[in-house]
């Protein structure tokens, strides 16, 4: 099986900041791939390297066959690839509804205004937000932009979402239910990968999981394989055996 | 077509064509000749401002410009008045997309004062351009109007000309915002990098509403200082009227269809008010100032998004 987001190699300095080195990583179709590590290893910089927000150093991004290294994020979003923001972005002034049609019209199918409100109702409805349309996107709470956020990525019809944080800062009500939603969503055929903090969440839907610290690949497998790799725990709570050197020695 | 705002377009649009040709009343229609003039800059201007969220200062230019290009087309090569409008804003939106390719790079006060910059630079070339009269201008002869069958007859068809113009302006406000192209350059008003990230091909969507913003008014200065058969670069490139047009679009309600014009419309009254009276008649800018601060301090959606925020129903169908 060809991959559908294939990266190799992927480089990106700011200053003197290594932000991601040398990082390779595929997503396969229809499959959820979480990615996680520490505060700071470089996983949002890793987005906004794949959908052109920065051009990598080096490098290279295929997505579906295509080379879309260092294209311009509207470029991207035209291949099919979408974004959820992990800081909510909407379009405050906007209706939900006009919210999820710029998604629509600008996405994978280019979709003309009359077939865009369609899709858009459809991808808001998908999210639940199906009885806010004419609401203003200012007006949401956190939960409701979240999902708006989600629901306007999903309009594009993507083949492949980037979903990054989509649970943070929801109560444990709406996290169950977004849960719910991304299982959907990748039983609709669309492929996830996703950038998550909350481990309860990202263990049960992640098909494979890989782990970044300061900019690096450190670690890739199942959840299980993940969560009992000594590398990792380190990489998360420090090294365990200097932990219990310094309990012996207090 | 369905849609009752249309309609209340086109009502207006024949109000301003009839009503002072039924009453023979030519200061009255100097007055909405003036008013139409107004509306048709702060429509366009809401182009940029109102839908794509960026502040063009120098808004001015464009009208100058076409001026210009109009009154040189017809005072040295006797082109006829509508060919050489027509020329004048072709020519002057193709500028204004090379331009905006340019300067729509900046954002926020950089591009707003970017646009300050082209207005003065291009009004220092053409007051040292000798073709164009350099800083004494174009004066027109009487017999510039003798295409038009005089200069009594010349007068009613610019005025009815503007009205067409003015036209439209709403007409275009109306159509982009009902449309795809609108709907992404809200989108890069309110949200410029999540605009991209959705698909919007923002650099390309602002160049050309840029550059459509451009076109209507430079033919309104053609009809303009062809009406006033003078033009000079002082009179063209007034940075003050650029500003007092970004104040009627603050002032109606920038990003809907008709508050720039209702803008325009308020504040040519005003305005007509203040010059006429003895105490203001030298403050015109001073309370054109002040309202500008009142309005982005307290009624930041202008009269009609006051109207929309107080009766929500209204959204429907005053666009």
């Amino acid at each position: 099986m060809t991959a559908l987001l294939e990266v190799t190699n992927l480089s990106k300095r700011f200053g003197g900041l290594q932000a991601v080195q040398d990082l390779s990583l595929t997503v396969n179709a229809g499959e959820i791939v979480g990615l996680i590590g520490p505060n700071g290893a470089g996983k949002s910089t890793v987005f906004n390297l794949i959908n052109g927000v920065y051009p990598p150093d080096t490098g290279q991004v295929i997505f579906t066959g295509h080379d879309i290294t260092g294209k311009q994020p509207h470029i991207v979003a035209r291949h099919g690839l979408a974004r959820a923001h992990q800081i909510v972005q909407p379009l405050t002034r906007l209706t939900v509804l006009e919210n999820c049609t710029v998604g629509a019209c600008f996405g994978r199918e280019n979709l003309p205004l009359a077939q865009a409100h369609d899709v858009a109702r459809e991808a808001a409805s998908t999210v639940g937000l199906g009885d806010r349309l004419g609401a203003l996107a200012g007006t949401l709470t956190t939960g409701g932009k979240k999902k708006l956020e989600l629901a306007r990525a999903l309009a594009a019809r993507p083949l492949l979402l980037l979903l990054d944080e989509v649970l943070a800062g929801l109560n444990p009500t709406e996290t169950e239910g977004m849960i719910e939603i991304v299982r959907k969503i990748q039983q609709s055929g669309v492929a996830i990968l996703m950038i998550e903090h909350i481990m309860r969440a990202i263990m049960s839907l992640s098909d494979r999981i890989v782990v970044l610290n300061v900019g690096r690949w450190l670690a890739e497998g199942s959840p299980q394989q993940v969560a009992s790799d000594p590398e990792v725990i380190t990489a998360y709570l420090g090294d365990t055996a200097l932990i219990n050197n310094l309990e012996e020695r207090a | 077509m369905r849609r009752p705002f249309f309609w209340l377009i086109a009502l207006i649009t024949i109000l301003l064509a009839v009503v002072p040709y039924v009453t023979d009343d030519v200061q009255l229609r100097e007055s909405l000749l003036l008013a139409c003039v107004y509306i048709i800059l702060a429509s366009n201007l809401n182009l940029m401002i109102g839908y794509a969220g960026y502040v063009n200062f120098g808004n001015i230019v464009f009208f100058g410009l076409g001026g210009y290009i109009c009154i040189y087309l017809v005072d040295t090569l006797h082109v006829h008045i509508v060919i050489a409008v027509l020329v004048a804003g072709i020519a002057v939106s193709a500028l204004a997309l090379l331009f905006g390719l340019g300067i729509l790079r900046l954002r926020g006060a950089f591009f707003a004062l970017a646009t300050i910059g082209v207005n003065e630079a291009i009004k220092q070339l053409v007051a040292n351009f000798e073709p164009w009269g350099g800083a004494t201008g174009i004066y027109l002869s009487l017999d510039a109007y003798g295409q038009l069958g005089g200069p009594m007859q010349a007068l009613w068809t610019t005025y009815l000309l503007i009205v067409l113009l003015t036209a439209a302006s709403l007409f275009l406000s109306f159509f982009i915002k009902n449309s795809k192209f609108g709907l992404g350059l809200i989108a890069i008003g309110q949200n410029e990098d999540a605009a991209a990230v959705l698909g919007v091909p923002t650099a390309h969507y602002k160049a050309i509403a840029y550059s459509i913003s451009a076109f209507l008014p430079a033919m309104a200065g053609g009809l303009y200082f062809f009406k006033s058969g003078i033009i000079e670069p002082g009179g063209a490139f007034n940075l003050s009227l650029s500003i007092e047009a970004i104040v009627m679009v603050m002032l109606g309600g920038q990003g809907t269809v008709i508050g720039p014009a209702v803008g325009a419309f308020v504040y040519e009254e005003i305005r007509g008010l203040l010059l006429t009276s003895e105490t203001f008649s030298h403050f015109q800018l001073v309370i054109a100032g002040a309202l500008l601060l009142l309005i982005v301090l307290f009624v930041p959606g202008g009269l009609i998004g006051y109207v929309h925020r107080r009766w929500p129903k209204t959204r429907r169908w005053l666009e």
